[in-house]
């Protein structure tokens, strides 16, 4: 008896299930299916794409990733080459991979036909939708162009007893950083663990691209590099004395941050942030937001400040951030897909994009007073323009992205020196080159 | 219908099932393990002899990772033993609310490794903000950088690993306990043996067999440790402190697509665990020949 009711049971919910199950909709108008990451620039890309549902019918769904599994789980649906995503919003970064993996379906000539290049800002179109760089030949167009830049908390920076205090430490005046130097310095003044209170948040995480991220940029203006891009030889380029010293510098930093803060990648710095726990953060512009929301930021959001990335004593570069929107070539909706890129790069979107806060590719609205003034970030964005550098975009990248957060996660963490860091990702980048055959000849 | 028909009828659908889902992946996997071979892009495999072996073996950061899982698998499997087993010899005598004590200490191993890895990693997490270092904080200087001190953070997944699987210790000693014919005990209790005597030479000598397997399966597991490390140490952070062969595995596979070193790495792993089981079988025969002989 005691069976019977365990069967009906089961019965009853298997029936449920079935019952409750989302059947396939047969009369389905067309839709297009784009994935992104999960931030608030994807929540404005759907926002957005309603005027598009409006004047076509299509409907548009934007599918968010969580950032740390973004890469793997849209490379995954390409292995498998599934129909799952028309439209992918993807990194940099991607574009070697995907259009050597034929991944993505090539856009040159229709770009040529039917997009404005020339209204597109042009190291825009390079980052995000040329490969190789200089060839002509696009994959994507762009759809959110960002930097690395800082947030600082204006009321530390403007109370009159720290400017007095910082004046007689260091001997000029407390302002945002504008060298590396002065931010170690700004940092250093600010950590007081015993207020809860530390100099600085950056991105120190394992995680994805975190650190690497995080510290290219300091890399870069300390005279470092990853290589040469014509003969892709790595060694006496990213570990030269100007790299390590760089390195060092990255590190030092940690004893100017929260005590959690080798795991910050960008949520963890944004909260640090917030929670009033530190006097400045680096992050990605586009993150920002979260910081100018009273309902994420309580306490700062009226009292932040925006500035870009320092130079270093060898020059002045800042990681590039965003996407490109390419269409995969196992996508089943192309030609609609070609439609909502073509719309969504007309001046008139662009604008309604960038006023919802997307960080627009279009030139004119780009440089627009109303986009530098439309918030409080917009014009340190901007300004950090002349700056932006990349990662490698070969199709091996996502190797030697693995070797840079493994060796620099090391280094920050005194497991290796810097020196030995940087010597082990000079000897597995060449290894991965040789085996790509770049070497060959 | 002749009997041999009826037999291959019934047999076939398994055989076939086996065929497509385990043997053909062995043997694909093995002969992509001697090519360059990249699964996201659409060059063919290309022969490249025992190259993805002899490239992994003398890496030494591989060796390392190797280093990282035994010292894991040492200390998790080690601890999940000691407490399993304590806490069975606890609950193998009747009181109060047994079942519902009994089902309490189990349902941590009840739980997905992914939810367990996040909420442990607020408990753990390296300011004063996390529960762990809140309560220590009276007797602390400073926070333990339980996931971000490399000295630490092993520890933590010891820690979390050790309280996710020390019940299923528990489960399978508790029933090897409950098996333990009354009357040995009995009889010890007539000769005045100690309690130290009937654990020695009653308890222990007829648990043996069911703790070994336990220890094989926990082994077994604890090397192939991926969930808690990618969740909790944010895939094996910091620096490699707690990257497993595994977690490295799966970067070479899913994150590099290096398909054709994967494999050849994923091989590697498989001799080492058959090699390490075939010691544990060899070890239970024995003790279960023992066993029946007492």
């Amino acid at each position: 008896m005691k069976s019977v009711r365990i069967s009906l049971v089961l019965a009853i919910i298997l029936a449920l299930a079935f019952v409750s199950a989302p059947k396939a909709d047969n009369h389905q108008s067309q839709s297009l299916t784009i994935v992104w990451a999960e931030w608030d620039p994807a929540n404005y890309l759907q926002e957005l794409s309603k005027d598009f549902t409006a004047e076509t019918g299509i409907a548009v769904d934007v599918i968010q990733i969580p950032w740390p599994n973004f890469q793997d789980k849209v490379f995954t649906a390409f292995v498998g080459k599934s129909d799952l995503y028309d439209i992918v919003i993807g990194d940099s970064q991607w574009l070697g991979r995907n259009s050597q993996g034929q991944n993505y379906i090539n856009l040159t000539d229709w770009i040529n036909e039917n997009i404005d290049v020339d209204s597109i800002y042009g190291p825009a179109m390079t980052a995000f939708a040329e490969y190789p760089k200089g060839s002509g030949t696009y994959w994507a167009l762009p759809a959110e162009v960002d930097a690395a830049g800082y947030v600082y908390r204006k009321d530390l920076f403007e109370d009159p007893n720290e400017m007095k205090a910082f004046q007689a430490k260091y001997g000029y005046a407390l302002a945002p950083p504008k060298t590396y130097d002065q931010l170690r310095d700004i940092a250093e003044f600010f950590t007081r663990p015993d207020q809860d209170l530390y100099g600085i948040a950056t991105w120190y995480s394992k995680e994805y691209d975190g650190i690497t991220m995080g510290f290219q940029q300091v890399m870069w203006s300390f005279g470092g590099a990853y290589g040469d891009a014509e003969s892709h030889k790595v060694a006496g380029h990213i570990n030269t004395d100007d790299a390590v010293k760089a390195l060092e510098f990255y590190t030092s930093l940690l004893q100017f941050a929260p005590p959690d803060a080798p795991n910050y990648y960008w949520a963890e710095t944004l909260n640090a942030y917030n929670s009033g726990k530190v006097a400045m953060a680096m992050n990605y512009f586009a993150f920002f937001p979260g910081v100018v929301d009273p309902k994420s930021n309580a306490i700062s959001h009226d009292k932040s400040g925006f500035f870009i990335a320092p130079s270093g004593p060898k020059g002045h570069y800042i990681s590039i951030g965003g996407q490109g929107m390419s269409i995969s070539s196992y996508s089943k909706n192309k030609d609609l897909a070609k439609q909502y890129m073509k719309w969504f790069m007309q001046k008139p979107v662009q604008e309604k994009w960038a006023a919802l806060g997307g960080f627009t590719p279009h030139k004119e609205v780009l440089q627009s007073d109303t986009f530098k003034t439309a918030s409080p970030f917009n014009e340190a964005f901007a300004a950090s323009f002349p700056y932006l550098r990349d990662f490698w975009a070969v199709p091996e990248y996502a190797e030697l992205l693995e070797v840079c957060q493994t060796n620099w996660s090391q280094a920050i963490s005194k497991i290796k020196s810097a020196k030995e860091a940087l010597d082990a990702i000079a000897r597995k980048h060449e290894e991965i080159f040789e085996d790509a055959g770049y070497y060959d000849e | 219908m002749s009997d041999y028909q009826l037999k291959m009828a019934f047999i076939m659908p398994t055989m076939i099932l086996l065929i497509l889902m385990n043997i053909f992946p062995l043997l694909w996997s093995l002969y992509l393990s001697f090519h360059r071979y990249k699964a996201s892009m659409p060059a063919a495999p290309r022969f490249i002899g025992v190259r993805n072996y002899s490239r992994l073996l003398a890496d030494p950061e591989i060796w390392g990772y190797f280093q990282t899982t035994a010292y894991f698998v040492i200390l998790a499997v080690a601890a999940q033993f000691f407490i399993g087993f304590g806490l069975a010899l606890l609950l193998n005598r009747d009181f109060r609310y047994k079942g519902f004590v009994t089902t309490l200490l189990l349902l941590p191993m009840m739980l997905s490794p992914v939810v367990v890895g996040l909420f442990w990693r607020f408990i753990l997490s390296s300011d004063n903000a996390g529960l762990l270092n809140f309560f220590l904080s009276p007797f602390l200087k400073s926070p333990i950088g339980w996931t971000t001190n490399p000295k630490v953070a092993m520890l933590a997944v010891v820690i979390v690993d050790t309280w996710m699987w020390s019940p299923f210790m528990m489960l399978i000693a508790l029933a090897g306990l409950s098996a333990v014919p009354k009357s040995l005990y009995e009889a010890a209790d007539v000769d005045r043996a100690s309690a130290w005597f009937k654990f020695r030479e009653i308890t222990l000598p007829l648990v043996s067999p069911l703790l070994l397997i336990a220890l094989l399966f926990r082994t077994m597991d604890a090397f192939k440790m991926f969930d808690i490390v990618y969740v909790l140490t944010r895939e094996g952070g910091p620096g490699t402190a707690t990257e497993t062969v595994s977690m490295n595995l799966y970067k070479l596979a899913f994150r590099n697509y290096n398909t054709g070193k994967a494999c050849a790495m994923a091989y590697i792993l498989l001799i080492i665990i058959v090699a390490l089981s075939n010691i544990y079988v060899k070890y239970l025969n024995r003790v279960k020949g023992e066993a029946q002989e007492t």
